[in-house]
């Protein structure tokens, strides 16, 4: 049986994303013993970000909670949230790996009934919207985090009111500090995902000067009811109703100035907002710059779809800059339609910018040590001791992700199947 | 309707930093950059396109690589990292020395003529001279009328002594040198453009 053959051998997944997630209760769901670590206080990565998913314009949240349901139900699962992977020494079959568990001063005793956030009185922006709203210095995430234990900012922690904080339960401790444990295992998955590229690195966009200069990422939050609008799309400025609206490929995409490579799934994100645009505003108008249009794998028919919408004009150009008028605050983008070679600058209520992924393995996620083959973007490859899975590994969509990462818990399994 | 299928092959080889055309993916950023763009007859790339699709007449006889400043924006911004300016002002040259560049065309009588004839008189640009000639570049009454539009910019530079309103006298040191230079480079360029 796998369950002998998997005695005393762990996978260690690395993210608790879409893809680490699904390698996690792959590998454990046939027998074996996996380790996830999650550097964030609860799962689910960007995924749990989104407001829907292309082409069945579906919430995310369903698929999460199934795989939420998977963990919770297999013993052979262990989550550690907050925790980050610091060495890794040995190799294939005989890992020995270092992990910092950060301070979550709550206890797995929380319930998230929610009294500690009514009393407390200190506000943070909030990392999960982007910065766009703020929230309790202790909380949740989001209405449906795994774990469901409240977390608290390390500054709040330290604060007086943080040892006051009413829990009927007895689950607050801001004494915590980090640890640090060791754990032996088979075989690494690395699934740190990405991160929406800087847009302010697109200086000429505009983004953080101007602004109604928004991403795709944070209109995914703007969209979402749990977002800082509540779920309606209304620009940042003044809260108006988002009726004349552009989105702009490609941006900061496949230009060696900034990401060289095709995220592939920017132009159908873009085209699944403009649907959420359409929701709100029947009579809104949508204008897509393009430089070509690239609905990735079996997505052709939904951009079929989305263009029966009269309401969208698209434009075949990359603008060239966005300025702002600096009464209405509206955004004007300037640039050439390479159709008609005719020069425009039109005015829009949001310009939402379609920035692409980064992996996050070229920054704040390297992998420890010489454990990993990194292609020139900064992408973990083939090649190393540890095995890329979803976004770490390409820029793919979550169905994309969720086949890669299936994959690779197979790969993981015979891994960790060698004697060290 | 001509189109010359060699064109574009020969512009990759002889025209400067011509080869970089093949790279241009028509994304348009370079002509919306353009603080000069509404001028232009054709954008750079449209330029690009029309001497990938041969249409050689149209390219060469076009004023368009003759209005570019050197401003450098389009570089910065073009995503294939095509050095724009560069190869526009290579195929200005490429217009030339093809003779299909319109000599009075204003651009091509400053450079050719004027900044060249101030440089090469002397060894060094003469900014007073060159500045005057290019003011009076129209005849003298426009001449005049730039010189007064210009003027609380001419006094500022004086005062910050950035210009400079006598002219430097003489030839440079080793001006015998700076003559053979340029002759030796002429006649290398002569060479390469004959075997082209």
């Amino acid at each position: 049986m796998a369950d002998d053959q998997a005695a005393g051998r762990t996978i260690l997944v690395v993210g608790g994303g879409i893809s680490g997630l699904t390698a996690a209760v792959e590998a454990a769901e046939v027998g074996y013993t996996v380790l996830l670590v999650e550097k964030e206080p609860q799962l689910g990565g960007r995924v749990s970000q989104h407001f829907q998913y292309f082409p069945k314009l579906c919430s995310p949240s369903c698929g999460l909670e199934i795989n939420y349901q998977r963990i919770k139900n297999n013993p052979r699962i262990r989550v550690l949230t907050l925790a980050e992977v610091e060495a890794i020494i040995g190799q294939e079959g005989d890992f020995t790996v270092r992990i910092r568990q950060h301070p979550r001063f709550v206890t797995e005793k929380c319930t998230a009934c929610g009294e500690c956030g009514k009393a407390c009185t200190a506000l943070v922006s909030n990392p999960f919207n982007f910065g766009m709203d703020q929230v309790k210095a202790i909380r949740n995430s989001h209405a449906m985090a795994y774990p469901n234990w409240y977390f608290m900012d390390a500054d709040y922690a330290a604060s007086a009111e943080a040892r006051s904080l009413p829990c009927p339960v007895g689950a607050i401790d801001p004494d915590m500090t980090a640890t640090v444990l060791e754990e032996k295992v088979g075989s690494i998955v690395w699934a740190t995902g990405w991160q929406p590229y800087d847009a302010e690195k697109i200086h000429p966009y505009g983004f953080g000067r101007h602004a109604n200069v928004s991403t795709n990422m944070r209109f995914e939050r703007l969209a979402n009811s749990y977002g800082p609008t509540a779920g309606r799309l209304l620009r940042p400025s003044d809260g108006k109703e988002v009726k004349k609206i552009a989105f702009i490929q490609c941006a900061g995409s496949r230009d060696h100035n900034h990401l060289p490579f095709c995220s592939r799934v920017c132009c159908l994100a873009s085209m699944k907002q403009a649907t959420y645009v359409r929701e709100q505003y029947p009579d809104a108008q949508i204008t897509i710059y393009y430089i070509d249009l690239r609905a990735m794998d079996r997505y052709e028919g939904f951009q079929k779809k989305v263009e029966t919408d009269p309401g969208i004009t698209w434009i075949k150009s990359k603008p060239a800059r966005i300025d702002e008028d600096p009464v209405s605050k509206d955004p004007i983008v300037i640039g050439e339609n390479t159709l008609t070679g005719i020069r425009y600058a039109d005015s829009y209520d949001l310009v939402v910018l379609a920035t692409g992924m980064e992996p996050t393995s070229a920054t704040t996620a390297r992998v420890p040590g010489n454990n990993a083959a990194y292609d020139e973007y900064g992408f973990v490859v083939k090649g190393g001791q540890v095995l890329s899975s979803g976004c770490a590994a390409a820029p793919l969509d979550v169905a994309g992700a969720v086949q890669a990462s299936t994959a690779v818990a197979l790969k993981a399994i015979q891994a960790a199947a060698k004697r060290g | 309707m001509a189109y010359d299928l060699s064109f574009a092959q020969d512009v990759y080889k002889n025209s400067e930093m011509g080869h970089w055309i093949k790279m241009c993916k028509q994304c348009g950023v370079c002509a919306g950059s353009c603080p000069l763009g509404p001028h232009w007859e054709y954008s750079p790339r449209q330029l690009f396109q029309l001497v990938r699709g041969g249409k050689k007449e149209e390219v060469l006889k076009s004023s368009s690589m003759w209005m570019c400043t050197s401003c450098y924006n389009c570089i910065v911004r073009c995503p294939r990292g095509l050095p724009i300016t560069h190869i526009v002002h290579g195929l200005a040259r490429y217009a030339s020395v093809k003779g299909y560049a319109d000599p009075d065309q204003v651009t091509n009588r400053f450079a050719t003529k004027i900044f060249w004839g101030n440089i090469v008189s002397t060894g060094r640009v003469g900014e007073a001279l060159l500045t005057m000639r290019l003011y009076f570049v129209d005849g003298l009454a426009s001449g005049i009328k730039r010189g007064l539009e210009m003027k609380d910019s001419a006094l500022g530079m004086l005062m910050t002594k950035r210009l400079n309103p006598i002219p430097i006298r003489g030839k440079i040191k080793g001006y015998a040198g700076f003559t053979a230079m340029i002759a030796k480079a002429q006649e290398l360029e002569a060479k390469r453009e004959a075997g082209a």
